[in-house]
């Protein structure tokens, strides 16, 4: 290239026609940017000067933990997908291939933390104790947040793609506030219980979303206010037809330099190294040093949801290439290469997996369908009178079909001729 | 009771918001040590520390979206938006997330945001500083939206949209700010309910409703009705979603003529819903079509003939001519 003052990428060196770098990562099945990992798809655990530190730390019991829950959640994401296809969900969004960026993720944080979902982050809203079966309630279409979030700091899901990730900086500028107003008060000496865990907000969002302006304001405000939020971009390659190579021209995490706060990349099919980079980066938020992007770099293996056919525009070579590279198998041989784990604990995996799907299916029949007279309370928080002229037309409208018709005793006389003209409630 | 001006009011308003509860807080561009492009915001930053008073960066998305995540948190952000057609890089946020956060969470979050927008023309100024956007929110279930027209009002508005657990949007009617009045800052009086329209002035012919920038215009037509002999009646809506339908029906029933006046463009407007629920609920008591005063089916004109496409008081008398000739 002549011009030698322009910043290089690695493009410069992928093709002299400037092959698209995430395109090239995709059918290579390999990242030219160097990623964190540990767990290599043989099942030999590697080293890493970092998070070897925060690999040590797990034990067998938490490496059976992840394998269970990500065998949990593929079981769980088999079942949707079936009930989908049986017509009981009007949609499903599978996340087969990315079980160990989310299982890996959700386990690193604490229940003080808060965290900002998609709309794929099964595997995490099983770490965070959701009920799976309330996650269907939305695809069934009886409800669009199937939980409250205050139980588990599990928020509902964002459709508007990025949206989420503004409020999770504000709700890490609250956190800040509060710890600051908390540290405040015991420097008075006025409180005598323990001061409360330090917290931080982690949210998700893919490739194809980091795209929208969301995320670059969201950046830029965590940024200017060393706000205590993780940015945990699963790339998995596919934002539905399109590849990651139109989102970003360079891998994801190095836009993080350009806010100013470290950016990772870490094999998104290796739970451990997920785990380990995402437990850094939350404790570097709890702490007070600000943001962190992660860069999860992973492969949606299904389609984006069960409404896409991925034969349309992806090669199955290349699917086969990522299922090589499957984080479930790649954990099973570590675990039994190292006797944490035998034939009885795989078969009680299964076993669980079956029980969750029957649950899952037969709580998924029993769902209610809501009235919608909640809709109409739940609209406003505070008494609204265009809110309740309309139910209360509902109502009388919906009387009408009755049976035995009981509305059309006779109204009291009015002097007012409009009363008579119009009959809606006001 | 104290004489100031509608910034001014806002100004105690937020003050005293701040005073009362440690978990509101300003945010928006240039709000603190500039106090705002229009210094509604002038020494807060010095008196509640930047913590509270939040300059924030130049994005209107990230404002909302994070002053969102802050309600979530249990803050109760105040957001300023500099100008009225600067909102719409925040209008995702806005209608998608902060209008809808506590229905599709069944009730279980509340988003106590509350927005504010300078709004309306009249000040010569270019591009984009002079739109009235309101219908385009007030289309939208689960947002609240008020405008004050006098200074007392600005005063309590403000100090109800913060205390409301919905989201509030505040239009503030810009050429109005410096528009002087009696504020009691002890005690809302009349104004006590932010979402109850007002009658400004009765009158037996006709009603003009108006609301914001236009309430001034409209009593001052209905002064020059008088001089020809015509008594009008004037209503401040105060609140355009939701709308007070209550006290503009009995006022249309009584004068049987409606005129509502107001700056955003007539099509697809608040003018249009109004006339629409008042022909279905005083039908028969009406003695001639609702008329719609406003601006043009057009991009806000440019500065120099902004004269020709604002309301003013000619053109309500020439809508209420047009409702006294039936």
């Amino acid at each position: 290239m002549g011009a030698t003052h322009l910043p290089s990428t690695e493009f410069d060196e992928t093709a002299a026609d400037d092959q698209l770098e995430a395109e090239a990562e995709a059918q290579l099945g390999s990242p030219a940017e160097p990623m964190v990992q540990l767990l290599a798809p043989d099942g030999t655990l590697g080293t890493d000067p970092v998070f070897s530190a925060y690999a040590d730390r797990l034990d067998g019991e938490k490496l059976r933990g992840f394998y269970a829950d990500m065998a949990k959640i593929r079981r769980f994401d088999v079942e949707a997908t079936a009930l989908q296809r049986q017509g009981q969900l009007a949609l499903w969004v599978p996340l087969t291939g990315q079980e160990a960026a989310q299982i890996g993720s959700g386990r690193a944080s604490q229940p003080q933390d808060y965290i900002f979902p998609t709309y794929r982050e099964h595997g995490v809203a099983l770490t965070r104790n959701v009920d799976l079966a309330e996650l269907l309630r939305q695809f069934r279409g009886v409800s669009n947040g199937g939980w409250n979030p205050k139980d588990t700091n599990f928020h509902l899901y964002t459709l508007v793609l990025a949206a989420q990730t503004p409020h999770a900086v504000g709700y890490a500028m609250g956190i800040q506030r509060d710890q600051k107003a908390a540290a405040a008060v015991a420097a008075d000496g006025a409180q005598d219980r323990p001061a409360e865990p330090k917290a931080a907000v982690m949210v998700y969002f893919g490739d194809g979303a980091s795209s929208e302006g969301d995320v670059h304001e969201s950046m830029v405000f965590a940024a200017s206010y060393n706000a205590p939020v993780v940015f945990f971009c699963q790339n998995n390659h596919w934002a539905i037809s399109v590849p990651s190579s139109v989102q970003t021209r360079i891998p994801l995490s190095n836009r993080a330099k350009g806010y100013g706060f470290p950016g990772i990349r870490v094999d998104g099919n290796d739970a451990i190294a997920v785990h380990a980079v995402t437990e850094w980066a939350l404790e570097h938020a709890r702490e007070g040093k600000g943001p962190v992007l992660i860069e999860a770099f992973t492969y949606r293996v299904g389609a984006h949801t069960t409404a896409d056919d991925p034969t349309k525009y992806r090669e199955s070579a290349e699917e086969t290439l990522w299922r090589a590279k499957d984080p479930l198998d790649r954990l099973e041989k570590y675990l039994r290469a190292q006797g944490l784990a035998d034939d009885a604990f795989f078969d009680q995996v299964k076993a669980d997996g079956d029980e969750l799907a029957a649950y899952v299916r037969k709580t998924t029949y029993d769902l209610e369908t809501p009235d919608i007279r909640t809709a109409f309370a739940n609209t406003y928080v505070e008494a609204h009178p265009l809110v309740a002229e309309e139910l209360a037309w509902f109502e009388e409208y919906s009387a009408g079909f009755a049976e035995t018709p009981e509305h059309n005793s006779a109204e009291p006389g009015s002097p007012d001729p409009d009363d008579a003209a119009t009959g809606v409630a006001r | 009771m104290t004489t100031m001006t509608i910034a001014k009011a806002i100004n105690e308003g937020l003050r005293a918001t701040l005073d009362n509860n440690p978990r509101t807080l300003l945010m928006g561009e240039d709000i603190g040590a500039l106090g705002g492009v229009y210094r509604v915001t002038d020494g807060l930053l010095a008196e509640f520390g930047a913590d509270r008073v939040v300059d924030t960066p130049l994005a209107e998305s990230g404002i909302i979206g994070t002053a969102i995540g802050l309600a979530l948190r249990g803050y109760l952000p105040v957001c300023e938006i500099q100008f009225d057609g600067f909102v719409f890089p925040g209008f995702n946020q806005i209608t998608t997330q902060l209008a809808k956060m506590h229905a599709r969470s069944n009730g279980n979050l509340t988003v106590p945001v509350v927005v504010r927008i300078p709004y309306g023309g009249g000040i010569g100024s270019i591009e984009h500083h002079s739109e009235s956007p309101e219908a385009l929110f007030a289309h939208t279930a689960g947002l609240r939206i008020i405008t004050p027209s006098n200074a007392h009002d600005a005063y309590w508005m403000i100090r109800q949209a913060v205390e409301c657990q919905d989201p509030v949007i505040v239009f503030e009617p810009k050429r109005r700010y410096w528009l002087k009045g009696d504020v009691d800052t002890e005690s809302p009086g009349a104004s006590a309910d932010p979402f109850k329209a007002h009658v400004l002035r009765e009158g037996t012919d006709a009603t003009v409703v108006a609301y914001g920038p236009l309430v001034p215009v409209a009593l001052a037509a209905a002064d020059a009705a008088a001089e020809d002999g015509h008594s009008i009646e004037v209503i401040d809506l105060r609140s355009i979603s939701p709308i007070d339908f209550d006290t503009v029906t009995a006022s249309a029933k009584k004068t049987g003529r409606l005129v509502v006046a107001h700056e955003a463009p007539t099509f697809g407007g608040i003018g249009g819903e109004i006339a629409a629920r008042i022909s279905e609920r005083a039908f028969l008591s009406l003695e001639a079509p609702v008329i719609r005063v406003g601006g043009f089916h057009m991009p806000y004109p440019v500065a120099k003939v902004e004269e020709d496409y604002l309301p003013d008081i000619d053109r309500i008398l020439e809508a209420l001519d047009r409702a006294l000739a039936y």
